[in-house]
């Protein structure tokens, strides 16, 4: 079935299947970046934005999106850009297959709230899992990404 | 030393801004578009034979293009160990088999136009299995009547002490002095046996592999991988083809922690690929990585100790039993770590026993997983340790600091023990162990805090340590090569086998090239293990990436530079010796000229050439990075429920390439040996079943239960390194397990000696103690 939506403020017409995951089918389209990790939304690296929230797209159904407005990471080019630099300095990147999803997470936060507290930024984060940073360099990052746009 | 310049400062990551940015960059996003899609029936029962398999009505469903079995191959025998050749792992498994040996083992692939015909065909495959009695128990699996492996067309490739007919994948033993006199000799005996679990790496990233066909008529295959080159070799081997023929492409990788140090899934696409000369994809479920790829090889360790009432330790004697599951990947030298790796911190013994036998089950295989075997030694020696001391009425760091290993010192351990075969004998030129004890005890305030601090009503906080070692490579055994290669403009190609997992190796492999080159790294381009285009590596394992392949960078841009000079000196008419070069500019006492024009004077005008410089490196020892581990907790006195406040490390890794990759390193090591200190468990039914097959069930640490960890860095200098540099990868993960079961004590006078200390455990303990009193 055809579906129409907004990908990245694109006008897109995705053809699903009715069990289709919205995952599935931003990766068939080209969208990269939505990751596929764990199935169960239980790690992150699938997380999107539909309308401005954020969801695991593994367990999102693609009819779902049906006239709405999706955003990936690729959506967000110059936030990710920026905060990619503080993950650099903080060497906060490693593998890397959960930087996509943090940084929506990170966006939708921004969004929400100004000058977060770390009980704040700990909560948005709580949805993504990491293997290989022990999260404190990330948190480091975030903060120092946080607190410069706060100043800007 | 001189200072650097690049080496030893912060740089970021080569390639994190793209990846943050969603650029193309891991297997599976290199699927061809139209592949066609694999998935895997997989056994349901831990032990059957496969009386008949029938495919036919699979093979209808409209869209399926085959559908392989263990019919469609050949029968040959071989391990998907990713290991140099010849592999100290048994040759015991088959493409597909007959007979499964776990529940999740392959019986059968489809390819199909997409996933959910695929997945319906699989539900159309009609097996006849024959359900035989598993073992399970690996305490009872040594000489049981149920054989894991009775087929006789399986084999070692050298002596492992491999012995299927006792369901034995291997076998080891070593004995310095004579430990059973030593031991009775003892003023002070401590005995007792410690339980470790099975772990899953749980990388993000999935195991993922495409195939396809190229224009020249060769297998491609992208995999997300620790070991290229060896996957190519194994895939060779297995589907008899030359290996000429085949291509292995590792792009980036979402995390690897040993569970893709092997072959899994790789064979399937590419026979599907051969046989039908399409692009194929597979991508394991995260159901599958549970069942059917690896865990960490459950252990039982005995352990005794014998020292005297000063506190000098006389003898240490272990005996191990491993489960190494179906089959016995890395089963030899995953075992023989737990003693090499583990028994030397205590270099002043009179007698060290290690022995024991890794037996087959029938489990989800077990292989290779950071610590490799360390970790689980170490929580046995380590919680050992503090139970001397308490006995000895010793403050646990003052016992370690009589009896550990110094700068200068060696052990006999090392040229005994080396990884599948004899040792390598080697002195520590490099070890501030001492410092990292003491530094740590300062930063944790042991003197005020040890045992315990901060009693309150119903929580009381406490501390508790452990030391550790791990090495840097397999000497004489595993080689790293490296290409750098002139381009006009005066900018470098860095072509390495070396595997970047995460870990970060791109990055501080270019560092390493950069400071012999003088130049930065955005001068550096590097590209890495791609079989068709870059010099060999073993891989990124065994703590070896900084060390070995960064010893053969450093070799190849010391070459590089050395030509770089030949060619100006022609130029500039001068001879060798008396030229300058900063990186940018070639100066004679008279003349000069940068390296952007004698690179394009190369190039396009005079004396024109290529200029590329190949170096390898194998190492001649493998220097030991070490480490002190503090766990602060706080404990609820009755429920047994626990916080790590803060967990400190102290480490001595030689000089850090990148300080902030390498804190990485070990920050997330630690991490991931606070999971299996704390909570992470595979659990298993009666029948096999594996119970914690997603990651609502098997949980791994998460963004609320880190609270704090700090991280520092001796000041260290390892000769033989590149710039001094010694591994990281792995020395983290390794203390946490003791540390918290030592902390635990240290607040409640429990001892916890089965892994993972969960509050359950504790609680049962302190109601055993409180009924003893």
């Amino acid at each position: 079935m055809k579906i129409e939506l907004t990908v990245n403020g694109g006008r897109e017409i995705f053809d699903v299947a009715p069990d289709e995951m919205l995952l599935d089918t931003l990766r068939s389209h080209g969208f990269k970046s939505v990751r596929r990790g764990c199935d169960t939304t239980s790690c992150g690296v699938c997380t999107v934005l539909v309308d401005g929230l954020l969801v695991p797209s593994c367990s999102y159904l693609s009819v779902r999106a049906e006239g709405k407005h999706v955003t990936t990471v690729e959506g967000i080019p110059e936030e990710a850009s920026k905060l990619s630099e503080h993950f650099g300095d903080e060497g906060a990147d490693q593998c890397g297959f959960c930087n996509a999803g943090i940084a929506l997470s990170v966006h939708a936060l921004k969004n929400r709230t100004t000058s977060p507290d770390e009980d704040t930024i700990k909560d948005a984060l709580t949805g993504h899992l990491c293997r290989c940073t022990g999260y404190v360099s990330q948190l480091k990052a975030i903060k120092a990404y946080l607190k410069e746009g706060d100043n800007e | 030393m001189s200072k650097t310049k690049v080496v030893n400062t912060q740089i970021r990551s080569v390639d994190g801004k793209g990846i943050m940015m969603g650029r193309q960059a891991y297997t599976d996003d290199f699927s061809q578009p139209g592949a066609l899609v694999l998935k895997v029936l997989r056994s349901p029962h831990a032990y059957a034979k496969i009386n008949r398999i029938d495919t036919t009505e699979a093979l209808k469903t409209p869209g399926v293009e085959c559908v392989l079995t263990h019919k469609d191959f050949k029968r040959n025998a071989h391990t998907r160990a990713g290991q140099g050749y010849p592999e100290p792992s048994p040759h015991d498994k088959f493409a597909l088999d007959s007979m499964v040996r776990y529940i999740g083992d392959e019986v059968a692939v489809v390819a199909a136009k997409t996933k959910t015909i695929a997945e319906e065909a699989l539900e159309k495959i009609n097996v006849d299995y024959e359900v035989l009695d598993p073992v399970l128990d690996f305490e009872k699996a040594m000489d049981n009547k149920t054989l894991v492996h009775p087929e006789e067309d399986i084999h070692e490739m050298f002596p492992i002490g491999f012995d299927p007919k006792r369901n034995l994948a291997a076998s080891y033993h070593m004995e310095v002095g004579d430990i059973e006199k030593t031991l009775d000799e003892s003023e002070v005996k401590i005995t007792h046996s410690f339980y470790t679990q099975a772990q899953q790496h749980t990388a993000l990233e999935p195991h993922s592999v495409n195939a396809h066909i190229d224009v020249q008529n060769r297998l491609t295959i992208y995999s997300s991988t620790q070991t290229p080159f060896h996957v190519r070799r194994i895939i060779a081997q297995v589907l008899e083809v030359p290996l000429s023929r085949i291509r292995v492409i590792k792009p980036r990788v979402g995390g690897g922690f040993g569970g893709k140090q092997a072959i899994h899934g790789e064979i399937l696409a590419a026979a599907v690929t051969l046989k039908t000369g399409k692009a194929t994809t597979l991508t394991y479920t995260r159901k599958e990585v549970f069942e059917a790829t690896y865990s960490r090889h459950p252990m039982r360790l005995d352990v005794r100790i014998g020292a005297n009432k000063d506190g000098t330790i006389r003898g240490i004697d272990f005996y191990g039993l491993s489960d190494t599951g179906a089959y016995g990947e890395h089963a030899l030298t995953v075992f023989m770590v737990t003693g090499s790796k583990v028994l030397p911190l205590y270099n002043k013994v009179d007698s060290v026993r290690f022995h024991g036998h890794v037996v087959y089950t029938n489990h989800t295989p077990a292989g290779a997983f950071r610590g490799y075997g360390a970790i689980q030694g170490n929580f046995a020696l380590e919680s050992a340790i503090d139970m001397l001391a308490n006995k000895l009425g010793m403050d646990p760091v003052a016992l370690r600091e009589k009896n550990m290993m110094r700068e200068g010192e060696t052990s006999p351990i090392f040229s005994i023990m080396g990884e599948g075969t004899e040792g390598t004998a080697m002195d520590m030129e490099s070890c501030k162990l001492p410092y990292c004890v003491k530094r740590g005890s300062e930063l944790v305030d042991w003197k005020n805090r040890y045992p315990r601090y901060e009693e309150r009503e119903n929580t009381i906080r406490s501390v508790g340590m452990a030391i550790a070692m791990q090495g840097s490579g397999i000497p004489y055994i595993d080689m790293g090569a490296a290409t750098i290669k002139l381009n006009d403009d005066g900018f470098y190609n860095l072509l390495v086998g070396a595997t970047d997992i995460g870990q970060g190796s791109d990055t501080i492999l270019a560092q390493i090239a950069a400071e012999a080159l003088g130049t930065t790294t955005e001068n550096i381009i590097v590209y890495s293990s791609d079989s068709d285009l870059t010099p060999f590596d073993v891989g990124a394992y065994a703590s070896s990436t900084t060390y070995v392949s960064g010893n053969a960078v450093l070799k190849a841009a010391k070459s590089m530079r050395n030509m770089l000079l030949k060619e100006a000196s022609k130029v500039l008419d001068t001879d060798f010796d008396s030229l300058e070069f900063d990186g940018a500019t070639f100066k004679s006492k008279k003349d000069a000229i940068t390296l952007k024009d004698l690179s394009n004077r190369l190039t396009y005008n005079e004396d024109q050439k290529q200029l590329t410089a190949t170096e390898s490196y194998v190492g001649h020892k493998s220097p030991p990075p070490f480490m002190a581990g503090f766990c602060t907790i706080e404990i609820d006195k009755e429920t047994g429920e626990f916080d790590v406040l803060d967990y400190t490390s102290v480490v001595d890794c030689g000089v850090t390439i990148n300080p902030k990759l390498a804190q990485g390193q070990v920050e997330g090591g630690v991490v991931q040996g606070l999971g299996m200190a704390a909570y992470e468990d595979l659990q298993y039914t009666k029948k096999g079943r594996n119970l914690t097959s997603d990651m609502m069930t098997y949980r791994i640490p998460g963004q609320k239960e880190i609270h704090s960890l700090t991280t520092e860095f001796a000041i260290s200098h390892e000769e033989s390194g590149p710039y001094g540099a010694k591994s990281v990868g792995e020395i983290g993960i390794d203390t946490p397990p003791a540390a918290l079961a030592n902390a635990v004590y240290n607040a409640l006078g429990v001892r916890i000696t089965t892994l993972p200390i969960t509050p359950e455990k504790i609680q049962k303990a302190l109601k055993q103690k409180e009924k003893a009193q």
